[in-house]
């Protein structure tokens, strides 16, 4: 009897049993991310060939140059519509709108809305607004818009975050200085947010680099570089999609995969920095 | 300027209008020429004869649904609770990347790893094609682990340290005292992480149709093909005209909708966190 204050603080059955299932469990996590990302690297990693990465696409070498450059124009369009409308929607909520402002319900509200639906809808608004009926056809153009307002809630709901973590004192200050309250919000406000808006935006550009189901009916599955903004172009996500219906290239495919998972990493590691620069 | 931020404040609103606008005009139409309940219950899909039932995409999307949540959310749950009570300060420190990387990694690339590997591997030990609904379950099940355990975590950590402490003081070990104590206080978050991750699950697209195999029809087991409500838009849209085309749009409206319902039971559960 005097032993039961140990006992039940280290080897009754269902403490060992709960504590087995709490590290099982995260061994099974940790384990499938870790068989997934060597697994992809293992096999992929040998065909990152030189002509992997020729300037053109053809049956023959099956570049995934093109798309990487596509890639990366998708994320610098979407990225020009969605961060400017993302920041001022942010301002207007945070700097303007007043407490009992109606508005400021119903715009959270659909933004977390957008927030929710899923790609394939958002890919076929795009297809159904910006490709059919404004008549872009597949385009750069109608992806990068179609994934803007994917983007939007994202940046909408970080900056509001980084503007309200701006402590009051820094626009009584400035008031008290004689700035303009427009003034205040650009060259005070803004600045001291900037490490917050920037950890939405990377956050965003992952949710672009990552991006399928919204971009096969809008930006199209032309696997080349097109020249302008209004011709069709694949980015790597689609690309991989894209191999796997087109008789399968499996080795290229993977190689796809481990410049994805690449880049995917490198933002990870990017916004991880700038969280830890934010709260150190 | 105000106008201009107030008028990027009123685009998110424009965007949901836009949105809802484009689905049920597109959408409504073809639903009441098919007839309502034949199209929700109808289990034939043969555009080809103009038969448009749905009734299997979404017993198929609620079935893989159903899968990723037996998969996914123990695991995930238990995993919350390694990450918030169980973990050293330096493993931290490399496993909470880890998650974030978890959810980072597109789709695509998930259903990519289905197809190459838990593909032939259920082939392998069930026969069959292996592109079936557990194939789709188990990737699905991975892919809303991150949400599971980011929510979860947070909701753990967000539970008074006092109550732990008391059960401690009181005799219960400290299993018990996470388990009993602890993981009850902090269940409408943890439950707001689950909502979130069937939201995901529900309307996952790519990963889902590399690895499912893609019938309409309601499958019969755990290793039969199935295909979901997001599939389904994405395999024929491609080529789709007239009523096939807009019977997708109104596939994507009933997909809508059940996405709409999902937010609902987030947001109020949300709610109940904050109070």
């Amino acid at each position: 009897m005097m032993t039961s204050t140990s006992v039940s603080s280290r080897s009754d059955g269902i403490s060992v049993l709960l504590r087995g299932l709490v590290y099982g469990a995260a061994t099974v996590t940790f384990g499938t991310l870790l068989f997934i990302v060597v697994y992809i690297l293992w096999k992929g990693v040998r065909h990152l060939t030189p002509s992997l990465f020729s300037l053109t696409y053809n049956s023959e070498n099956v570049s995934l140059f093109p798309a990487l450059v596509n890639t990366i124009s998708m994320t610098v369009l979407s990225l020009a519509v969605a961060v400017p409308l993302g920041i001022f929607s942010a301002i207007w909520l945070v700097e303007y709108a007043s407490r009992n402002n109606r508005l400021v319900g119903v715009v959270r509200l659909t933004a977390e809305t957008l927030a929710g639906i899923p790609s394939i809808v958002y890919g076929l608004f795009g297809f159904l607004l910006f490709v059919t009926t404004l008549g872009f056809g597949f385009s750069l153009l109608a992806g990068a818009l179609t994934l803007a307002i994917m983007i939007l809630p994202v940046i909408m709901r970080t900056t509001e975050e980084a503007l309200r973590a701006v402590p009051d004192s820094y626009r009584e200050g400035s008031f008290g200085l004689g700035a303009g309250k427009l003034r205040t919000v650009f060259r005070i406000i803004l600045p001291s947010a900037v490490p917050g808006i920037l950890a939405g935006v990377i956050l965003s550009v992952g949710r672009i680099v990552g991006e399928t189901a919204a971009l096969i009916y809008t930006a199209g599955t032309v696997a080349q570089i097109p020249d302008t903004v209004f011709a069709s172009g694949r980015t790597l996500a689609v690309h991989l999609y894209a191999l796997w219906g087109e008789g399968f290239n499996a080795d290229q495919a993977y190689a796809t995969a481990v410049v994805l998972l690449i880049m995917v990493t490198g933002i990870n590691a990017l916004s991880a920095a700038i969280a830890a620069r934010l709260h150190p | 300027m105000h106008g201009v931020f107030l008028a990027s404040a009123v685009t998110s609103i424009f965007a949901v209008l836009l949105i809802c606008v484009f689905l049920f005009a597109g959408g409504i139409p073809a639903m009441l020429k098919i007839g309502v309940v034949d199209f929700l219950t109808g289990t034939r899909w043969k555009p080809g004869s103009d038969m448009y039932g749905i009734l299997p995409m979404i017993l198929g999307s609620i079935y893989v649904t159903a899968g990723a949540v037996v998969v996914g959310v123990p695991t995930g749950v238990l995993t919350a609770v390694y990450m918030a009570r169980f973990c050293p300060p330096k493993a931290y420190r490399l496993l909470k990347p880890a998650v974030e990387l978890l959810a980072g990694i597109p789709s695509v690339v998930y259903g990519f790893f289905g197809l190459m590997v838990i593909v032939p591997a259920l082939r392998t030990a069930f026969g069959g094609s292996g592109t079936s609904l557990l194939a789709a379950s188990l990737v699905l099940g991975i892919m809303i682990l991150p949400t599971v355990i980011g929510v979860g975590e947070a909701a753990l950590r967000a539970v008074p340290e006092s109550y732990y402490e008391g059960s401690l003081a009181l005799g219960a070990s400290k299993e018990r005292s996470i388990f009993f104590v602890v993981l009850p206080a902090a269940r409408s978050g943890i439950l707001a992480g689950i909502v979130l991750g069937i939201g995901r699950a529900i309307g996952e697209t790519m990963a889902v149709i590399m690895v499912a195999g893609n019938q309409p029809v309601i499958p019969s087991s755990l290793f039969k093909g199935l295909r979901t409500l997001t599939a389904n838009i994405v395999l024929e849209m491609g080529y789709a005209a007239d009523l096939h085309r807009e019977a997708l749009i109104s596939t994507a409206v009933v997909l809508f909708v059940f996405i709409l319902c999902i937010n609902l039971a987030f947001s109020l559960l949300k709610r109940r966190v904050i109070r």
